[in-house]
């Protein structure tokens, strides 16, 4: 079974993971930069950061024998930060390296002014730079946040197949499709979305434009949760293939309209010889 | 191993070649305007996108033929170190000794030692480190290779600079023990260096 995980936090997870996910079968990721738990207070904090996605964190992924990209922008909390803003004016620079595969995570927090000028800016330097955006629903008032989301999408130059609307529901799950976007499915451990409703979800609205990911970070989550997805959809009756599609094709299809992913990576060699991962054999 | 212009010119075909030409032609207006260095100009963005555009096995050599045909000086090869991927931060490291920057460009070197990304440190240890390196930063990144098992074949020059080194041959002798201590294996390479510290045979005759 190949797993593409199109939304997870690498940054803030152990080499152990990186090791679980390649035996359960996850062989590319997509790491969207976002906020760190810790708000930033300054535009260089920000691109230490984004220059991690783009070195050390591919890096570490390669070792482990998946195939690393990112998606970069200023994400909507810290966006209400006038301390943060000026991170805008550099995404140009950022959004032209061969490993970004969308702008993102953009989208709503709390449904702000601030927001609202920094995600259409966002979504116009997806178009500038011909690459797909990723769009985060927010956690609170999510129904709303949703239709205001599609409002700006609908509003921008980007077009909806170029757009994944993120940590979907039952409650969010139609209008998202509807809006001819990707709808993206972030499982958790017990609370926003678990495997089995996922199921429930798929089984009601099929397999097409619907991606699923761990989103797994710095809080309780799961790295796994993209396999124990695909272990429900089989044991609920789906084939292989939906399988494949969901959790591999569907992924690649949306990011590959970036033109930009690399999915040949060499599988892991010597994991257990020295690497400059494994401490360089201090 | 960088390829060559002519060699990239019979690999490359259709929009990767015309890409290709475009960008060291824009390389090339801007070696012949340095004065205009000022921010930075198209052919750096170009540097970003060479690996999608000719090929990721090509990408080093395509930004390596645009730093040399820009003629790039320290302002440009920091910014596209300090503002690139892993991937772009090798190329200019790669590059480092076939532009006219004698020991400014350093820091980038040391940068790169300081890190435990083995593309970078291999890309480190080349020409332009063992051209400039002083000798206790060129011992450590030798040391450095053998911690992370970056092979010593990339440390450029290392038999001329290793021999007759003395502290070179006690740092390497102090690994061995403390690996020792530990039951843990001494890396081959280890070995490689430490005979290569020997004195050379005319410096023995002198002494």
């Amino acid at each position: 079974m190949r797993i593409f995980d199109p939304h997870i936090h690498m940054t803030s997870r152990t080499t152990d993971d990186y090791r679980a996910m390649y035996d359960a079968g996850v062989r590319a990721l997509v790491e969207p930069s976002f906020w760190l738990g810790q708000p930033r207070t300054s535009p260089a904090a920000f691109f230490d950061y984004f220059d991690a996605l783009l070195g050390w964190e591919p890096f570490r992924a390669s070792q482990y024998g998946i195939a690393h990209h990112c998606t970069i922008a200023l994400n909507p909390k810290e966006a209400n930060d006038p301390r943060c803003t000026p991170v805008l004016d550099a995404l140009p620079r950022y959004l032209v390296k061969d490993s970004v595969v969308a702008v993102g995570e953009i989208g709503y927090d709390s449904m702000t002014p601030a927001e609202d000028t920094a995600l259409a800016a966002q979504l116009q330097l997806a178009v500038e730079h011909g690459l797909p955006a990723l769009v985060h629903t927010p956690h609170r008032d999510k129904l709303a946040g949703l239709h205001r989301t599609i409002d700006v999408v609908r509003e921008s130059d980007l077009r909806p197949e170029y757009v994944l609307l993120d940590h979907l529901n039952e409650t969010t799950v139609k209008d998202a499709l509807d809006s001819g976007c990707w709808a993206g499915f972030s499982i958790y451990p017990d609370t926003k979305m678990d495997e089995d409703r996922m199921v429930t979800i798929l089984r009601t609205f099929g397999t097409d434009r619907i991606l699923v990911n761990s989103a797994a970070d710095w809080g309780r989550s799961d790295p796994l949760k993209t396999r124990k997805v695909a272990d429900a959809m089989l044991e609920a009756g789906f084939d292989e293939d939906d399988v494949d599609k969901v959790l591999w094709r569907n992924p690649v299809a949306f990011y590959g309209q970036s033109g930009r992913l690399q999915l040949d990576t060499a599988a892991p060699d010597g994991l257990h010889e020295g690497n400059s991962i494994l401490r360089g054999g201090e | 191993m960088l390829t060559s212009r002519k060699e990239l010119d019979d690999r490359l075909r259709g929009a990767a070649r015309a890409w290709l030409d475009e960008a060291l032609a824009e390389a090339a207006h801007a070696a012949g305007h340095p004065d205009s260095d000022t921010g930075s100009p198209p052919w750096e963005l170009r540097f970003a996108s060479a690996g999608r555009q000719c090929g990721l096995e090509h990408a080093d050599s395509v930004r390596a033929l645009l730093l040399l045909e820009a003629r790039a000086g320290l302002p440009a090869v920091t910014r596209l170190y300090e503002q690139g991927t892993a991937a772009e931060r090798r190329a200019v490291l790669l590059t480092l000794d076939r532009l006219d920057l004698g020991a400014t460009a350093l820091p980038l070197v040391e940068d790169a030692l300081r890190t435990n990304d083995t593309r970078l440190v291999s890309a480190a240890v080349g020409p332009y480190a063992a051209a400039h390196l002083d000798a206790h930063g060129w011992r450590h990144a030798v040391l450095k290779c053998l911690f992370t098992e970056v092979p010593v074949e990339a440390v450029a020059d290392l038999g001329r600079r290793a021999r007759g080194d003395a502290e070179l041959a006690r740092m390497l002798g102090d690994f061995a023990a403390e690996r020792t201590a530990a039951g843990r294996e001494v890396p081959a390479d280890l070995r490689t260096v430490l005979d290569l510290t020997a004195p050379a045979p005319t410096s023995r005759e002198e002494s």
